[in-house]
């Protein structure tokens, strides 16, 4: 199937050029940077254990994201992602919300990886004796450059991705083994450990950040109508994705937690390079200066990508002005959504305290898997098995479904423990953008469009 | 019966320049102003403890070590070790939270639901 701008009704699609590693790229791309920041302020919301409790109980709620994803994403095969999901199965008012889902968690995940560049670069300049280095025409130039290599090309980008994303996981692994974990002569969980200092309520608590160690997995399916062979290359590359987060996640934890007191680490910026600086080693220094600063652009790039798709698609569908639906008739990239969402970006990561852009981005991501949930549920219900072909089954339906709207459940009380305003201005954004949708927008909205896919007639309609 | 495929007006060049703008300042609006005006963070509290030294502080050797690894000394360490997430929350508070995340969803569903069913009918009716 072959997608059109909806501009001039010029025949421009976007290239079919990604194979399952850029996939992988650009899901654990995105989330990588999930350990190198944002993760340990899970620690300061309950302790150490309790981000480690919050790690493993996150996971569970990402492997059923990715399940899902996985079946779903690979029978949708569409530039989207979820949001062409919401499009097909749910109603367009539902899409034209997961779009936004999605812009927003990816665009204030991009913010907050300009911020730690930003003050990583601060950091290590005032060790090398610049002690005036700047971090916010860092911030600026990170947004700036990866919003011009997206707007050049889509293989480009990724590929780019992939080579660096690959060494910042790496990295991790390499400090895992110099810090020997299988003696207690660096680490010293025994002393650093406290137990639980906010009890179990903390536990909770830290559900809101033990969700950063994941956030963005899902993006692999922005890449949909890129790939060569969605069927193969999207389970492929998201479930190796998810497999690969766990492994790192869990390794960042038991570094981190034996190196630092539990008040520091809740509250650092850079953990993973701060880890190395007390190991004492130069080369671990700048090995995870170098990881942190390639996990932060790796997301940034993913980031921009995948916003840029999901406001592509629904400029394309006229949920937004048509104007945002044009594809590049040179580079075949979305290129006018990829300049939209720079300023917003900016805004953040100029203005906004990390842990709220942090925040932004977790709530919008949430209210996203939510969705999900339900959306699945509806899929078998609509399309049963052997009613359409599917690129990947996931097993032990509708588990998954029940299991992720519990944990989805439990982590908004867990953003309501000290952020419900912030969930509450959410909520109130999406409401009023809702009704603008409905009572607005919709009229330029070609019905029967809306459903593309090759199916037959949903059971029940 | 087939149904007429419904044909949505064109927009003009204006109209989607303002629509555009609408969005941008929705969404810097609505994500921004809790920033702005201090609603948005976490709620935190101060435990009163002394600065004296890493004790006073209930830091243990180790953690004093790597506290003035990471370059602090027991007073500049102070606010970071005594500040503390406040959970004490109202039940209304949170009923009322709740109360507005599944209202959204419940509304957002049943208006989809409603469109979807001309979705359905332009795709499969002719």
């Amino acid at each position: 199937m072959t997608q059109y701008t909806a501009v001039h009704g010029e025949k421009v699609s976007l290239l079919r050029v990604l194979g399952p590693g850029h996939v992988w790229a650009l899901g654990v791309g995105i989330v990588l940077v999930g350990e190198y920041m944002g993760w340990n302020f899970a620690v300061g919301k309950g302790g150490a254990l309790a981000a480690l409790i919050a790690c493993w109980a996150a996971g569970m709620l990402y492997t059923c994201v990715a399940m899902i994803d996985s079946e779903v994403t690979s029978t949708v095969a569409a530039a989207g992602g979820q949001y062409a999901q919401a499009k097909h199965i749910v109603g367009p008012l539902m899409a034209f919300n997961v779009g936004l889902f999605l812009v927003f968690a990816y665009t204030m995940l991009e913010a907050a990886n300009a911020i730690t560049l930003g003050y990583l670069v601060q950091t290590v300049g005032g060790m090398a004796g610049f002690a005036d280095t700047h971090d916010k025409p860092f911030i600026v130039l990170t947004i700036m450059f990866l919003a011009f290599l997206n707007y050049r090309g889509v293989y480009a980008t990724l590929t780019f991705n992939l080579v660096i994303t690959a060494i910042a996981f790496v990295a991790i692994l390499i400090l895992f083994a110099a810090v020997s974990p299988w003696t207690d002569n660096v680490l010293k969980p025994h002393e650093l450990l406290n137990g639980l200092p906010y009890g179990w309520l903390g536990v909770l608590a830290a559900m809101h950040f033990g969700m950063w160690y994941y956030l963005g997995i899902e993006g692999t399916t922005q890449a949909a109508e890129e790939v060569r062979s969605p069927a193969r290359a999207l389970p492929l590359g998201t479930m190796t994705g998810i497999i690969t987060l766990l492994i790192a996640a869990t390794m960042t934890w038991y570094i981190c937690s034996g190196l630092m007191p539990w008040e520091y680490l809740g509250q650092a910026v850079t953990p993973l390079f701060d880890a190395a600086r007390l190991t004492g080693s130069t080369p671990l220094m700048v090995l995870l200066f170098v990881g942190t600063i390639f996990s932060t652009l790796a997301s940034a790039n993913g980031c921009i990508n995948d916003a840029s798709r999901a406001w592509f698609s629904m400029g394309r569908d006229r949920y937004l002005p048509q104007v945002f639906g044009a594809v590049h008739p040179k580079y075949r990239t979305p290129f006018r959504s990829i300049v939209f969402l720079v300023p917003v970006a900016l805004v953040f990561a100029y203005f906004a305290p990390l842990d709220q852009v942090i925040t932004f981005s977790i709530l919008s991501g949430l209210l996203e898997y939510t969705f999900m949930a339900f959306n699945v549920l509806m899929f078998r219900k609509m399309w049963p098995l052997g009613t359409i072909k599917r690129g990947y089954v996931h097993p032990f339906h509708p588990l998954p479904a029940f299991v992720l709207l519990a944990l989805c459940a439990t982590t908004y009380f867990a953003v309501f423990l000290g952020y419900g305003t912030q969930l509450v201005a959410m909520m109130v954004f999406y409401i009023i953008a809702s009704v603008w949708f409905a009572g607005h927008r919709y009229k330029f909205v070609k019905r029967g469009a809306q459903f593309t896919m090759p199916w037959p007639r949903p059971v029940g309609h | 019966m087939a149904k007429t495929p419904y044909q949505p007006p064109q927009q003009s060049k204006f109209g989607q320049f303002v629509d555009s703008l609408f969005l941008l300042v929705l969404v810097l609006a609505a994500l921004f102003l809790p920033v702005y005006f201090g609603l948005a963070g976490g709620g935190k509290t101060t435990l009163n403890l002394p600065d004296a030294s890493w004790a006073d502080l209930g830091q243990n050797a180790t953690m004093a070590q790597q506290w003035e690894k990471l370059g602090y000394t027991p007073q500049t360490a102070h606010e970071l070790i005594a500040t503390r997430f406040d959970y004490s929350f109202s039940l209304p508070a949170l009923l009322i939270t709740a109360f507005v995340v599944i209202a959204y969803f419940w509304l957002v569903f049943r208006w989809s639901a409603k469109e979807y069913k001309d979705v359905i009918a332009e795709r499969f009716d002719r």
